[in-house]
């Protein structure tokens, strides 16, 4: 029973966006702008894009609590804390632009919590040397996607919700000109012509047992991006966010926000020690408090206090909670405990940290006004992917673009907390102005090759035929095992090349796998096709690993504990050739000496 | 360590019947992990929506035990029957199993005129006091989980009120555009005559369900009425509208600002044949 051409409803639109969180949804709003037919497609339903799950704020250099914050500052801050593996240029346009995508967001309806004098308010968080994020309470990610949703649809976008891409496609000379998914709800196919992709399709947290991000987040982009001959960088580069819930079991991993700690919660141990004193590094000494009076005084007095080492950026943060637990310092269900009880008034939590009190009130029975909460690592993000141009967010395959978490560069070796919603802003309309550039420019009709669509779409469905293999579920715990603990926050060669055997394992098995029922809104079938780009991800993350021999962000290894300071020059790039996967370091683009210049001594 | 059946509405639009499948209890589970362990294990095609699993995205609506609720939130200790039964949202066409066809509620968004702001000032901002916009904070807390659209009896008794009425959900979205301190259109005959505000009788059923507790009959229905009735019939009104930054507009004139792309019917002249109960 395979699928033949006739099978196939086509769809024609100017641009495809793959994606309906923040960077989708802008990068759509810029193509429509433009006048051209914008198709946006998302797995879920509008709106329940994994964006809106983000809490803490988006950073931007307003200035509107320290009039001293400026593009540059921010810039500084986002390299250093990437381990200067950042694309530069990347990070200047971010934060050139992020001030003004705020104030859009703004424009178009969203309703910030506001300083004194009316302006937008914003707050402290890890790695930013001034109170920058702007934020509503502590669900910014929320506020973010109603905003943009409603804005997208006033202006007339075709959105395709509950529909699942399996592949891009590309015409005779290699083009990106279309794609091929299917429908959750009936399980047909559709495809869609097209003059330029957008990948804007988020993370990868589902290849991890432990992960604050939802069953989306399966790496599709990158993996879709791979296949199609597009170069990826830095896919080793994993952050594991510091604090994740750790019990009860089944809401393990759940994110709890950088803004508790923004908003004065510590860091304690068993022993009821503030530990992370212990665990500042040379690079942040400097500006870093070392008494745990200068830490607090700094809550309330930036200019003569140095910042408080629980807001370390989140690669030392989470290295720090994992060496405690190993200690034997941690938590009865295996953290570290997260103070805010102690810090602020009952009031001043519900207002500050509204979701944050119910979601530990209702889900852990943990009253956090009262209780210190328990917290551990958890895979929240992925700073490597799609290598971009920093002006168009083209990738190297002609008719592909990629914006926000999909793409590689902006955050180098390890993301500051609010630095994503304001790259889903800033690079989502260049995104969306690259694409468009690329549409308009396109002579001739969109002409995507056939039969890479059949073996596409047959490939999906093979499941059906399989008869009496194994559940994908059973596949994907497997994989979620072995990621988990052979490629996880510490890493060693000998657990990597483990991780790489098991991977081509489960490679084989998944031909293996069989799906039993309908293809109607089945999830066994979903989960079925969804674990390819899992598999591919998760060989590029742990090929990139092992390549990677040293320690930088959020890559750390026991067996090459120090940065190396040559690597420290060079992206890993992977890429696809005639179905080889190779793996090179190429050097970073070199930063000009002005901007180098800001992070010599005096800065 | 004791055991729960599940009691699980399976089938699709062509109809279905409850499944029954027994499971060992974990502890600290909420609804939504015990359907994940029956996918994994018992019945791998069992239909039903989630993302963030932590009340964040309004995914996973369904009726436990008869209240419509969030999977992801109802902790499995504080149903204290050993059977638990759970069924689709009511208002909404099935799809399969637990997933209902929640389209009303896209096709509804695009019957609003989106948020149009006023000039902003001389530096290209906008200025707008914490105390002036916590109302309509609260109101953008919403999740769009469709719970109170589900609950609503004007839509749940009576399909055909759906070309006729925006439901709780979209109430809170116009309340919050109403009470945005820089939105600048006049909305309130839109309400009225295409939008079926008149036909909430106010039982707060809505408010009841709202997993973000919104006091959606309080704080946003009732100020709407009152809004809607001041600018139609309140002999004094024109003194508010003086000092009004919003000038007065007809149901008709609103509609056309809206997107409206896809309108559930022909929403121009509208026949009175709504159901009110």
């Amino acid at each position: 029973m395979n699928i033949v051409a006739s099978d196939i409803t086509s769809q024609s639109f100017d641009v495809l966006i793959i994606g309906a969180g923040g960077a989708g949804l802008r990068a759509a709003i810029e193509t429509r702008s433009r006048g051209l037919s914008t198709a946006v497609v998302c797995k879920s339903l509008f709106g329940k894009a994994h964006t809106v799950m983000a809490e803490g704020g988006i950073a931007a250099s307003l200035g509107n609590v320290y009039p001293e914050d400026g593009w540059k500052v921010h810039f500084r801050d986002t390299v250093r804390g990437g381990k200067m593996l950042n694309n530069w240029r990347m990070a200047q346009l971010h934060a050139q632009e992020a001030p003004d995508r705020v104030l859009e967001l703004e424009a178009w309806g969203a309703l910030f919590d506001r300083t004194g004098d009316g302006r937008i308010h914003q707050r402290d968080f890890g790695g930013h040397k001034y109170a920058r994020l702007a934020h509503v309470g502590d669900r910014t990610g929320l506020e973010m996607i109603r905003t943009l949703q409603y804005k997208a649809t006033s202006m007339g976008i075709e959105v395709f919700m509950e529909c699942k891409i399996l592949r891009l496609l590309t015409d005779s000379s290699g083009n990106v000109c279309g794609a091929i998914g299917y429908w959750r709800a009936s399980g047909d196919m559709i495809l869609f012509k097209t003059k330029a992709v957008i990948l804007a399709t988020g993370g990868i947290g589902k290849s991890w047992k432990y992960t604050s991000n939802s069953w989306e987040s399966t790496g599709d982009g990158h993996a879709l991006a791979f296949q199609a001959g597009a170069d990826m960088i830095d896919m080793e580069c994993v952050q594991f966010h510091p604090t994740g819930m750790v019990w009860p079991l089944s809401v393990r991993g759940l994110l709890v926000t950088e803004g508790v700690r923004g908003d004065g919660g510590i860091l304690r141990n068993s022993e009821n020690q503030r530990f992370m004193f212990n665990y500042i590094p040379e690079m942040f000494r400097a500006e870093t408090a070392d008494t745990e009076e200068e830490a607090d005084r700094w809550y309330t007095d930036h200019s003569s206090a140095r910042r408080t080492p629980d807001l370390l950026p989140r690669d030392e943060v989470a290295r720090a909670i994992n060496s405690e637990v190993k200690a034997g310092r941690g938590s009865p269900h295996g953290g570290v405990f997260l103070d805010i009880a102690t810090r602020l008034t009952a009031d001043e939590i519900k207002r500050k940290l509204p979701s944050m009190y119910t979601q530990f009130l209702e889900l852990a029975g943990v009253d956090i006004t009262r209780q210190p909460m328990e917290v551990g690592p958890t895979c929240h993000y992925m700073m490597g992917g799609v290598r971009v141009d920093a002006e168009t967010e083209a990738a190297t395959v002609p008719g592909l673009f990629a914006a926000g978490e999909v793409a590689g560069g902006m955050h180098g070796a390890n993301r500051l907390g609010g630095n994503s919603l304001s790259d889903l802003v800033v690079f989502g309309r260049r995104a969306g102005m690259g694409a468009a550039d690329h549409a308009e420019g396109f002579s001739g009709t969109p002409k995507p090759e056939m039969e890479q669509a059949l073996e596409a779409a047959n490939q999906a469905i093979h499941p059906f035929s399989y008869e009496n293999g194994e559940s994908p579920y059973t596949l994907q715990a497997d994989l979620q095992d072995c990621m988990q603990r052979l490629v996880g926050i510490i890493r060693t060669e000998a657990e990597l090349r483990q991780a790489l055997e098991n991977i081509s394992e489960l490679k084989d098995r998944l031909n293996r796998v069989s799906v039993n029922g309908g293809k109607q809104y089945n999830p066994s079938w979903n989960l079925a096709t969804d674990l390819p780009s899992m598999l591919s991800l998760s060989e590029m993350v742990t090929r990139g690993a092992i390549e990677r021999k040293e320690s930088r962000g959020g890559h750390t290894r026991d067996d090459y504990p120090q940065p190396d300071p040559e690597l420290g020059k060079v992206n890993f790039v992977q890429r696809k050739r005639d179905g080889e996967h190779s793996i090179q370091p190429e050097p970073l683009l070199e930063m000009p000496d002005e901007l180098k210049s800001l992070f010599e001594d005096g800065h | 360590m004791t055991e729960v059946t599940m009691n699980i509405w399976r089938g699709d639009s062509n109809g279905g019947n409850f499944e029954q499948y027994k499971l060992e209890r974990v502890e600290g589970e909420v609804v939504l992990d015990v359907v994940h362990r029956i996918q994994a294990t018992l019945a791998p095609d069992l239909a039903c929506r989630w993302n963030c699993k932590a009340g964040k995205c309004g995914s996973c609506s369904a009726e436990i035990d008869g209240k419509p609720s969030l999977m992801c939130m109802t902790r499995m200790d504080t149903l204290p029957d050993d059977t638990i039964t759970i069924t689709p949202m009511k208002t909404f066409p099935i799809i399969k199993d637990l997933v209902t066809d929640v389209s009303f509620n896209y096709v509804m968004a695009r019957q609003i005129p989106p948020f149009t702001p006023g000039e902003p000032e001389p530096d290209g901002t906008y200025r707008m006091q914490q105390v002036d916009i916590d109302r309509a904070q609260e109101f953008h807390k919403c999740i769009e989980c469709f719970l109170c659209q589900d609950v609503c009896h004007v839509i749940r008794d009576h399909e055909v009120n759906k070309l006729y009425y925006a439901g709780p959900r979209f109430f809170v979205k116009l309340a919050s555009l109403e009470m945005h301190p820089l939105d600048t259109v006049d909305r309130r005959a839109l309400m009225r005559e295409y939008l079926g505000l008149g036909f909430c009788n106010i039982t707060k059923c809505c408010t009841e369900v709202c997993p973000e507790h919104i006091k959606i009959t309080d704080n946003a229905i009732i100020p709407l009425k009152e809004r809607v009735v001041d600018a139609s019939y309140d002999p004094i009104a024109w003194l508010g509208r003086k000092i009004r930054r919003k000038s007065k507009m007809t149901a008709q004139e609103a509609y056309e600002l809206a997107p409206a792309r896809v309108a559930p019917t022909s929403l121009d002249g509208i026949p009175a044949t709504a159901v009110e109960d």
